[in-house]
Formats: structure tokens, sequence, C-alpha cells
């Protein structure tokens, strides 16, 4: 449930996350300053190519992942038309499709792990400051692993509500799931405790 | 040491399962995510510093690719849509919003977690976040506020959601409630 790297070997896959990370950072700031709406085009066609290169399940994933990015786009374009600047709307739009398409499909073409350890080395200066920063990677993998268990309790809270009670599930499933964290937080620190607790780094 | 790692990262899932959650539809029309009421609570819960690493941790996570912002969003999409104020903006809503009712010890629990999720995950949030749609959408700040302004009630209902929530838990866990020990 929680990853959106496609499970696919492609040549996307095989180029190191920190270059994919960083050519997005370059990307980024090189496309700001762009203004053309046929420089642009030209980009978002680039990109939907990129997109083709990986076959046709990328592609569905591509287009799921920017069915939000597509509402408020629709929003914006339909603000810019009653107010007469549908030409700045066009170039405003193609320049989201195209920033937020090829964050996608670096996200799409990178593992978790690989993502992980580029973040690991970028905190490593903070061990200068005195910083642990094991426990950032602790912290990482337990949010990793409680999520989808606290995702699972909340569907359990629901049903429970649902088999009591014909109103719609509401807001009031925030007290329960707010007590599992928090019980399952005392928990899982009385396990590390036990178990030794939180080392410094060695 | 442990007890603060603990609850910084199951507060930074529970911000992620929020989001998760089925939109709830508001009288108004306008779909809210719970997810802003996930931040405001680890301001008030776990108070400035400890909210503030957890709403850290649930970006950083975001960020390496995990699909936990509300709608299966991830991070690096957030960073580069308009959004991104709001996205950044998390950590420091529940800082503002921890550091108010730190402050506060001797008002009531609930008045001053509202009064902080409304400071911190309302207005705070809404400045950077409308900052970012502004920088994105080159548009001006005013502007970039109209394009917000349908949410703002939903987020004052959420911000009265997490002083109800709160004052529950800090008398069902009052060893829990970090920003009032």
């Amino acid at each position: 449930m929680l990853s959106l790297t496609l499970p696919m070997q492609s040549w996307a896959h095989s180029i190191p996350a920190w270059v994919k990370l960083a050519l997005l950072v370059v990307i980024s700031f090189a496309m700001f300053p762009i203004r053309d709406i046929a420089i642009l085009a030209v980009i978002v066609g680039g990109v939907t190519c990129l997109y083709l290169t990986l076959g046709r399940m990328a592609c569905a994933q591509g287009l799921k992942m920017l069915k939000p990015l597509a509402w408020m786009m629709a929003i914006l374009l339909i603000y810019h038309v009653i107010t007469g600047q549908i030409g700045e709307g066009i170039r405003i739009t193609l320049k989201m499709f195209a920033l937020v398409g090829i964050a996608n499909f670096v996200t799409m073409t990178t593992r978790l792990d690989d993502m992980i350890a580029v973040v690991m080395i970028l905190l490593a200066p903070l061990k200068l400051l005195g910083i642990n920063t094991r426990s950032i990677a602790l912290a990482f993998a337990m949010v990793i692993r409680f999520t989808p268990v606290l995702f699972q309790k909340s569907a359990d809270i629901a049903n429970s509500w649902r088999a009591r009670s014909p109103k719609r599930v509401g807001w009031r499933v925030v007290l329960p799931l707010c007590f599992v964290a928090i019980d399952d937080a005392e928990h899982i620190s009385e396990a590390l405790r036990a178990r030794g607790g939180v080392t410094s780094d060695h | 040491m442990e007890r603060n790692l603990t609850f910084i990262a199951l507060f930074a899932a529970l911000i992620a399962v929020l989001g998760l959650l089925p939109k709830l539809t508001l009288g108004f029309g306008v779909p809210i995510t719970a997810q802003s009421l996930g931040v405001m609570l680890a301001g008030t819960v776990l108070g400035a510093k400890r909210g503030f690493l957890a709403a850290l941790l649930f970006v950083g996570l975001a960020i390496v690719g995990l699909p936990i912002l509300a709608g299966g969003r991830n991070g690096l999409e957030a960073i580069q849509s308009p959004s991104v104020g709001f996205f950044l903006g998390f950590p420091i809503a529940a800082f503002v919003t921890g550091l108010i009712v730190e402050r506060a010890k001797d008002m009531n629990i609930m008045i001053v977690s509202v009064i902080g999720s409304i400071i911190g995950g309302v207005v705070a949030l809404y400045i950077l976040g409308v900052m970012g749609l502004a920088w994105k959408l080159e548009k001006s700040f005013t502007e970039s506020l109209l394009l917000v302004t349908a949410f703002i009630p939903g987020d004052a209902v959420k911000a009265l959601l997490a002083g109800v929530v709160t004052q529950a838990i800090y008398k069902a866990r009052p060893n829990a409630v970090m920003s009032r020990s």
C-alpha cells in the first residue's frame, strides 16, 4: 500500500537516486524563468515521452497521480478565463504539469530505500551538531511500519461504528484513533527501552 | 528519549492516516480531509518542539515517496505543485500551535487548544500556503487567498475539533499531553 514506486525494472529505475533528485532540482530552477508557451508545451511533450518509454502501466499510474493537480488547475484556468488572461492561465498550467510530472516520474522510478539512503547522506552533517542520525532513521522506519497498522485500526474503528449506528462515520472516530496512536507509542517506547534503547552512533 | 521518539513517530503516522481517511463533506459542499487536524493535534498534544518534529518527519516521509498526503499524493509532487506552502508549512503550523498551548498552562486545555490551532493550524498555515500559491501561480497574495477562501471554514471547524479531542485525551491519558507536562 505504502509505495508509489513502479514494481518493474526500467532504464529510469537504474539511474542512481541522487542523480534523479539532483536533476529534479536543476530542472525546477531552470524552468522557473521560462515564460514562452511554445517552449513549455515542448517540455510537457518531453515529459510525456519519458512516461511513454516506461510503458502502459507507468502512463496509467502517472495520469492517476496527476488527478489532484488537474482539479486545481481546472479551477485556476476558469479563474483566468473569467479575468480574461487565458494565455497566462495556459502558461502556468503547462508549467505546473511539467514540474509535477517530472517529480512524479522520479517518485515512480526510485525505490524507497534508495530515497532514504540519499536523505541519510544529506542528514549526515547533523552528526557534527551532536544530533543522533540513527534515531532519525529509526523514526523513518517506525512511521513506515506503523502507518499501515494505524490505517488498519482506523478501518476497524470505522467498522465498529457502522455496526452500531445507521449514521455515516464522522469525526468521532478521530478520538479512538488518537488513543490507539498514543497507546502504541507508549508500548513501543517500553519495548525499545527493554531492548537496550536508542543507542548513539557507532 | 525513546518515549519522545515513539510519540513523534506515531503522531507522524497519525497525520498520515488522518489524510488517508475518506473525505468528509461539510454542509456547504467543500470536501475536507482531516490531515491538518493531525498537524494541529501534533502541536496541541506534543507541544511545540515535538509537534514540529512529528510534522517534519511526516513531510520527510512524503518527500521520499510515500503517498501519505491527502488524496494519496507524495511530497516531491507537493513541493512542485501550487500547494507547496501548505505542505512545507505543516511543521511551522504544529510548532506555533504547540507553543501557544505550552505558554498558556493555566488556561482551560480545550480553549487554549482551539486558540492555538486557529493561530498555528489556520492563520500561520494559510499565510505560508498562500505565499506558496502566490509564488507558484505568479499571482498576488490577495488573489491567491481568494482561491483558498472556501477551505477556511472547514479548517476552522477542524480547530474546534482539535480542542475537543485534545481535552478528551487530556482527561483519559493526561501523561500523553506533553504540552502540559
